[in-house]
């Protein structure tokens, strides 16, 4: 190959002053602007771009757009490179890089190719049949196919482009700029309805790009140039080009993928490189085109085989030459034109061959000017060559067109067969939107539906492929959809322009594969991307399988990135005749999003790294990280785990912090808590009916632990809760569970109980809360609070103050809480957010003569798990009632509330229950993990009856050694027994004891 | 995605939103008189309807408010959209 051989000296839409240079496969070549890169490697002369997924067989181009099966590369390099993308729908830029995929060593030379002559080991369904036996060996086997069987490789560095989301509403969105899509979007606009129009290619004009036709008696290009620019000069429209629409949902909710910077060698600064549009369509026009079917013959994969469409659209867009010779095999009228461009174009055109008896006369005249045969009633039977096309044979089909007629075969030279299989409307996005698909056996396609949405299917998507009825039916498609979506033009009706007089059309002779192709012939490929062939198909009837859904799970048809554009119906045409039954009792296979395969970069947008899920802070945090804290998430909350110092193991460090909260003085934020306001002259009311225990009864200034069930009588959230004033209350959550109580509080009030007046409002983050525990908290804090009596008596366990401050604790008013979770000593003192540091540096630089500790969770958990507090998700997992926890003493009998009912339920009452419990391990030092199944025997051999789990295991420096708490089968009455506690393969000896392990008891009050 | 129109905020899209599956479930006024499979069918059975359902939603990320929706739930038309309390509404067959 030398050069742009195949280039055309003029003509076509790229700009020959503007070349660009590419590697493909590390050979520089050139192009030019307006080329892709599909374009660009015909006009180069390269032939061979791919192997098949399969067998490894060299590949050639058969496309020119979207549904191109073989041309698949890999683009770009580096964290950019992008496997698996169409050569079709790559816009050629200066400095472009691609390479083939699935070969090695090379495209030339590929040894994977030796699947292609073992192909009679490789029948459809061949790795279910050969490979599942024995199962073990699978994940082996896997391996290798996936290596032999593979596209192309992803990107192993992250991909340093920036990807973002759009959303958009319209009255009309017009999918499509051809001929019909253009009418619809002009008409539309004219109304004055809120236009998007979007379309896969960087040009608009669809069809009229390739083919060469006239409008207004002018070539039908300057009529899409006239249009664009008024569309683009009206403020009512939004232009898409590089848009493909990949999905359709539901009430007209569209998915967009705007290739905003992959025509570039990168973005620009600030530049995305895709945007994913969602679109609410108030009326959607569908102008999606058709999609030319390829026929099925005898190696009709080979290079140098291509759509006719595909051949025209190269010549005339582009100016490329895809071959010298050509031969044109179709059965419809499709080929005609293109036979005409061909010769125009300098190519020789060896004959046109139709399989049609009566083969349309209105081409005749232009043929014969052109001295091109015709050879009607005639039909391609096989191609010859092997790494591209050397040439042709030629037969007669018999009526049924299902055998060949001896002694009429032929062979004829040539390096370009073009076939033109008919029509197949592009519906895939119609079929997303719930739209059934009726088949039209006279044109051999499927037609639309009666539609659920609010849309409408205008030209070759809905089988009108005469250009003066797109232009026509485009118009008023798109005026209507605009009425529709309550837009109307006063006076005139759409403008309609007129098209030159095309040939009246002969009706196709549907044939979904041409015989004497079977055994020996070579394969007849039906889908080229899955490597599926027309024996396949029928070796997948043969063996029983009926559903067009269960063949393409068993021969891949259909299953390819491409979702078996080309493939679909031709596959369906040779189910239905191997099972001797109509098309639409084979029906056809549910399109599914996307349309075209979507980067998942696109999907995330800008959500990925930092920004993936927000991040919530305490007032404090800076404080926490200043000082060495190392965080946990708990939800979207970040909390000091603990805080080490240098060189300090972390278990020692909790060690450390949990012994000072038991000998002097803990500080731990406690700002992440969730908090709710709860006002209203029924408030006292609401929390009776919510949680378990009564609340007519505490007093203003008392705090309360509460338990709140749902309807299952399985225990939800807990915590305390305070009451400000008669009807003012202020509740606290767990940290993970604020929300969800907030929801559960508002659905009660709302739909079940709209009589009682009570206003819950989330307060979380407006407070920051400073938990100061420790047989040393009272001296402290008298200290800054020196005119406030601290006594047990002034200000006794569970109730709350507000308290002036000192000077020390710069006169903050405080919200000041006498409860607390590690049994010690304990102040919550809660003050407005923004005073959180400044309370929390008090503390700590008074705090000093105590040897103040800050703790983290972890250490409070010890702490809490000491005394048997529970924690809920830990000692819970929605099957726990309160009994099970020991806190039967919660459950009020004298009032209804949520979840009681359940509690009385045979399964809630019945024995064997699990129940908390401790655990001590034989070992003091052994500490087990959470989650550890309880058994009975020292023996940890399966089948074992588990018994329960461990729900919390620490070590405690306190208690000098390990301990767990669990919840074991009729737990409370085993205590004192030995139990084990099983994992990896061991039996861990336990006593059973409570489920308190330490009293602080004086040093408390 | 539905495009549901929240009785208080106007149209907005499904994301918005969150079921509470099938409406008009009346908590028993005294859950103590109930047998356990009485009981039972008003924590855990619900219908699961194949075309017409009434169910709740909530604008949960807009006013807050829970309200009704009779939607069909092949085709996803919402037939629909009334208060909470509200007898279910006529509807054409």
């Amino acid at each position: 190959m030398s050069g742009e051989s195949n280039r055309l000296t003029d003509g076509g839409r790229i700009d020959r002053t503007r070349r660009l240079s590419f590697r493909f496969d590390n050979k520089t070549m050139y192009g030019y602007q307006g080329d892709t890169l599909a374009s660009a490697l015909l006009a180069n002369g390269v032939r061979l771009v791919g192997r098949s997924f399969k067998y490894h067989r060299p590949r050639g181009l058969m496309a020119a757009g979207g549904e191109e099966p073989n041309g698949l590369v890999r683009l770009r390099q580096g964290g950019r490179a992008e496997p698996n993308v169409r050569a079709t729908e790559i816009i050629l830029y200066d400095g472009l890089v691609a390479e083939s995929q699935n070969r090695w060593p090379s495209l030339e030379f590929d040894l994977g190719a030796l699947n292609d002559r073992l192909s009679p080991l490789f029948p459809a369904g061949f790795y279910y049949k050969t490979f599942m036996w024995p199962a073990s060996m699978w994940p082996r086997y896997e391996a290798v196919i996936r290596r032999m069987a593979g596209l192309g490789k992803a990107a192993t560095s992250a991909d340093p482009d920036r990807y973002e989301k759009q959303y958009a509403h319209c009255d009309v969105l017009v999918v499509g700029a051809g001929p019909s899509g253009l009418a619809a979007a002009l008409a539309a606009k004219r109304t004055g309805a809120r236009v998007i129009l979007a379309d896969e290619g960087a040009e608009f004009g669809g069809a009229l790009l390739g083919n060469g036709q006239q409008i207004d008696g002018r070539p039908a290009i300057a009529w899409v140039a006239g249009i664009e620019a008024e569309l683009a000069g009206a403020e009512n429209v939004r232009l898409l080009p590089r848009t493909v629409v990949t999905g359709y949902y539901d009430h007209n909710a569209l998915v967009m993928l705007e290739r905003v910077a992959d025509h570039l060698l990168q973005p620009g600064p600030g530049q995305p490189r895709q945007r994913l549009w969602q679109v609410r369509a108030k009326q959607v026009v569908l102008a999606t085109g058709a999609l030319e079917r390829p026929l099925v013959l005898a190696n009709n994969d080979r290079p140098g085989v291509m759509g006719a469409a595909a051949v025209q659209t190269y010549i005339n867009r582009y100016g490329v030459r895809p071959g010298r010779r050509a031969v044109l095999f179709t059965n419809n009228d499709g080929a005609y034109p293109v036979a005409l461009d061909l010769a125009r174009a300098g190519v020789a055109v060896a004959a046109v061959v139709d399989v049609r008896a009566r083969a349309p006369i209105g081409w005749r005249g232009d043929l014969d000017r052109l001295g091109i045969e015709l050879m009607a009633d005639r039909a391609v039977l096989g191609v010859v060559g092997r790494k591209a096309v050397t040439g042709v044979q030629i037969g007669k089909l018999n009526e049924a067109g299902n055998a060949v007629v001896p002694g009429l075969s032929r062979h004829i030279d040539c390096d370009l067969l073009c076939l033109s299989g008919g029509w197949s409307p592009t519906l895939h996005l119609l079929s997303q939107a719930g739209t059934s698909l009726q088949w039209d056996a006279r044109q051999g396609c499927f037609l639309p539906g009666k539609a659920r949405q609010a849309v409408r299917v205008v030209g070759a998507a809905n089988a009108d492929f005469r250009l003066q009825d797109c232009l026509n039916l485009g118009a008023d498609a798109g005026n209507a959809a605009a009425n529709d979506a309550g837009r109307r033009r006063r006076g005139r009706g759409p403008h309609k322009p007129l098209a030159d007089v095309e040939p009246a059309l002969t009706p196709p002779r549907p044939i979904w594969s041409i015989p004497g192709t079977g055994k020996g012939g070579g394969k007849a490929f039906v889908d080229f991307q899955s490597d599926v062939t027309a024996d396949d198909l029928r070796l997948a009837a043969r063996e029983g399988y009926r559903s067009i859904e269960h063949v393409k799970r068993y021969t891949t048809v259909g299953m390819g990135t491409d979702q078996g554009r080309t493939a679909n119906i031709n596959a369906l045409g040779i189910v239905a005749e191997a099972l001797d039954v109509t098309v639409p009792q084979v029906g056809h296979t549910t399109f599914r999003p996307p349309f075209s395969p979507v980067a998942f970069g696109a999907l995330a947008g800008g959500q990925t790294g930092p920004l993936l899920d927000p991040v919530r802070r305490t007032p404090m945090h800076g404080w926490h990280q200043d000082h060495g804290a190392v965080f946990e998430p708990v939800g979207q909350w970040l909390r000091p785990y603990s805080y080490p110092k240098a060189g300090e193991a972390m278990a020692a460090a909790v060690d450390r912090e949990t012994l000072a909260v038991r000998t002097s003085l803990g500080l731990m934020d406690a700002s992440t808590l969730g908090k709710i306001d709860i006002r209203g002259p029924d408030a006292a009311e609401f929390l009776n009916r919510i949680y378990t225990n009564g609340w007519k009864g505490l007093a203003v200034g008392g705090c309360r632990y509460g338990l709140m069930l749902g309807e299952d009588g399985m225990i939800f959230d807990d915590g305390v809760t305070v009451r400000l004033g008669e009807d003012h209350f202020h509740m606290t959550t767990t940290t993970g569970n604020a929300a969800p109580v907030l929801d559960w509080l508002e659905s009660w009030l709302q739909t079940e109980w709209p009589e009682l007046s009570v206003y819950c409002t989330s307060c979380t983050e407006q407070w920051a809360v400073a938990a100061l525990c420790g047989p040393n908290a009272r001296r402290l804090l008298a200290e800054l609070c020196p005119d406030w009596d601290l006594s047990a008596e002034a200000f006794p366990h569970m109730t709350w103050q507000t308290v002036a401050m000192g000077e020390v604790a710069a006169g903050l008013e405080a919200r000041i809480f006498r409860i607390g979770f590690t049994g010690e000593l304990s102040f919550e003192i809660n003050v407005p957010a923004g005073h959180g540091p400044a309370l929390w540096a008090a503390l700590m630089a008074a705090g000093e003569k105590y040897a103040i500790t800050p703790f983290g969770t972890e250490a409070m958990h010890v702490l809490r798990a000491e005394v048997g507090f529970i924690m809920v998700g830990q000692e819970t997992d929605g099957t726990t009632t309160p009994d099970d926890l020991g806190l039967g003493r919660m459950v009020s009998r004298k009032k209804e509330f949520l979840g009681k009912r359940s509690l009385f339920r045979r399964d809630t009452m019945r024995q064997g229950r699990p129940q908390l419990v401790g655990l001590l391990t034989d070992d003091p030092g052994h500490r087990v993990p959470e989650g550890a199944q309880l058994i009975a025997g020292a023996d940890p051999a399966p089948p074992q009856r588990g018994l329960g789990h461990v729900t919390s295991s620490y070590h405690s420096p306190n208690l000098g050694r390990t301990f767990a708490l669990a919840l074991l089968q009729g737990g409370r009455a085993r205590q004192g027994e030995t139990i084990h506690i099983a994992y990896d393969g061991r039996a861990v000896p336990a006593t059973v004891t409570g489920p308190r392990f330490l009293d602080p008891g004086a040093r408390a009050k | 995605m539905l495009l549901l129109s929240c009785p208080w905020c106007g149209d907005r899209s499904e994301q918005e939103f969150a079921c509470g599956g099938e409406a008009h479930i009346v908590r028993p006024l005294a859950p103590e008189d109930l047998d356990d499979r009485a009981w039972g069918d008003y924590v855990f059975m619900r219908r699961n309807e194949k075309g017409l359902h009434f169910e709740r939603w909530r604008h949960v990320h807009g006013c807050g408010r829970w309200f009704n929706v009779a939607r069909n739930t092949v085709t996803h038309e919402i037939l629909a959209i009334y208060q909470v309390g509200d007898d279910r509404p006529e509807l054409p067959e």
